[in-house]
């Protein structure tokens, strides 16, 4: 039985095609998702997120602690602001990448993936023992919903007096929205710039019902699952379980940026990955272009001349660039732009160049 | 989701309607919802030949692709080149403009479900 987050009648009043994604029975799509693609694109999507695992760490300690889980050096997080991150085992593998954002001196919140609630509960449960802090998840009772395109932040200003200007990518600020209280963050995952709302779960549908009628006017309307994969894969954004996994560590993902060797103090995972960091990758995570129309997907083959060099993990006709893309690891030797590599789609033989990522940005 | 009662209809979720030995052979609203939206055909050329219960050809749309089994067997005297530059007709018109393929039929048109047998066939899930 999948769980269903406080929004699910709304959707299903809304007509929407639901899927299950991590337990939980999500809107894939309402009407078209190349329609919702598009409406995040060039006006404003809603998206119901509350699957989403919201985890609060507090305390004298909590910036110490999540140090010390996390790969990021979240000690040096101003208030307010918010960081992208991962938490790793000890041998460096992925166990999921995280939004960090830091509520005050002490208080931090973990976004983590729905899939990888449980994983990242429980890891911090046993990582923050010995320290003057404690982990409070807060998933079941918090929604999350995003707005997200060119006219989100219109369709916010409609509905709060917060300052939204001076609210940067990256931050967030707790706010009101028409009688709710919500934390507004300015992060997102389509590649446009957009909100996220953390909100009590029992006012989400209300929540709901104000942005809608207030982006009525901006051409908002309710976006599922499917357009939420092809905008962040325009945007080359990695999801967990296909770009990333406990088997590769942030390394191979093209991403040690996030791991933070000079923050002060040991972290779980950091000898293993001093090692990791030290090694040249084997694969490297690319952008893929290919020709006509037919998509490479998830776990077709990339081969140079006869040799398999390499493995797709997500790819997707771009409804926006209207070429198919893709994201992939291939070996090293194979990963500059430019390089032509072929791809076996079922059978067939497509052509496919080596891309830089993203393959898309907003203006 | 409408169902016409002038077709007939594949558990896989085709329709099909015969007139002169030829079969008009597309997929059904059902169908073309549940994929979502499509965005590229793959279709046999005329000539080629079909066999019922076989793949001809593909529809893939943003999230997946599904295979094409033919309810018939014979020899395709046109593919509808119309889903070539505009996939997406086979999600606004199903059963008119976004049709597949015409057959000329070489054997028995097998058993097919009605409309109204369609219908609940759908609505069994």
């Amino acid at each position: 039985m999948s769980k269903e987050t406080s929004l699910h009648g709304v959707h299903q009043d809304l007509g929407a095609l639901f899927t299950d994604f991590a337990g939980w029975s999500m809107p894939v799509r309402y009407a078209s998702e190349l329609a919702e693609h598009k409406a995040v694109r060039e006006a404003v999507g809603l998206f119901d997120l509350s699957h989403m695992a919201e985890i609060h760490v507090r305390g004298a300690q909590a910036a110490d602690v999540l140090d010390h889980a996390l790969v990021g050096n979240l000690s040096g997080l101003k208030p307010g602001r918010a960081r992208y991150t991962m938490i790793c085992d000890a041998e460096g593998g992925v166990l999921d990448d995280l939004v960090v954002y830091r509520l005050a001196d002490e208080e931090y919140l973990v976004v983590a993936n729905a899939g990888n609630a449980d994983v990242v509960a429980e890891a911090l449960a046993e990582r923050v023992r010995g320290f003057d802090a404690v982990v409070d998840n807060r998933s079941e009772a918090t929604a999350l919903i995003a707005v997200q395109g060119p006219k989100a932040a219109d369709v916010l200003a409609a509905v709060t007096d917060a300052d939204l200007a001076a609210l940067k990518y990256y931050a967030s600020v707790p706010a009101v929205v028409k009688g709710h209280e919500v934390l507004l963050a300015r992060t997102g995952y389509t590649g446009e710039d957009g909100f996220e709302l953390f909100v009590a779960a029992a006012e989400a549908p209300a929540l709901w019902g104000i942005l809608t009628e207030a982006g009525e006017p901006h051409g908002l309307i309710p976006c599922g699952l499917a357009c939420r994969d092809t905008l962040r894969l325009e945007a080359g954004m990695p999801l967990y379980g296909n770009e990333l996994s406990r088997a590769l560590n942030p390394f191979a993902a093209g991403l040690g940026r996030v791991v933070k060797f000079e923050k002060p103090g040991d972290f779980v995972g950091r000898a293993a990955l001093e090692e990791l960091a030290k090694a040249e990758v084997p694969r490297v995570r690319v952008g893929l272009r290919g020709a006509g129309r037919r998509a490479p997907r998830r776990g077709y083959r990339l081969l140079s001349e006869e040799a398999e060099v390499g493995e797709v993990t997500s790819g997707a006709l771009s409804p926006t660039l209207g070429y198919p893309i893709a994201m992939a690891y291939v070996d090293r030797a194979y990963a500059e732009p430019g390089t032509r590599l072929s791809v076996d789609i079922r059978g067939k033989i497509e052509p496919v160049e080596v891309v830089g990522l993203p393959f898309y940005s907003r203006a | 989701m409408s169902v016409p009662e002038n077709l007939s209809y594949t558990k896989e979720h085709e329709w099909l309607s015969v007139a002169d030995g030829v079969a008009t052979v597309g997929i059904t609203a059902f169908a073309a919802e549940s994929l979502g939206d499509i965005v590229f055909v793959q279709l046999p050329a005329a000539g080629d030949q079909v066999t019922a219960g076989e793949v001809f050809g593909e529809v893939e749309s943003t999230k997946s692709v599904s295979e094409l089994y033919s309810p018939v067997s014979g020899e395709v005297v046109e593919a509808n080149e119309t889903t070539r530059d505009s996939p997406e007709i086979v999600n606004s018109d199903p059963y008119t403009e976004g049709w597949l393929v015409k057959v000329r039929l070489t054997g028995d048109v097998p058993e097919l479900l009605d409309a109204t047998a369609y219908a609940a066939f759908t609505q069994e899930g």
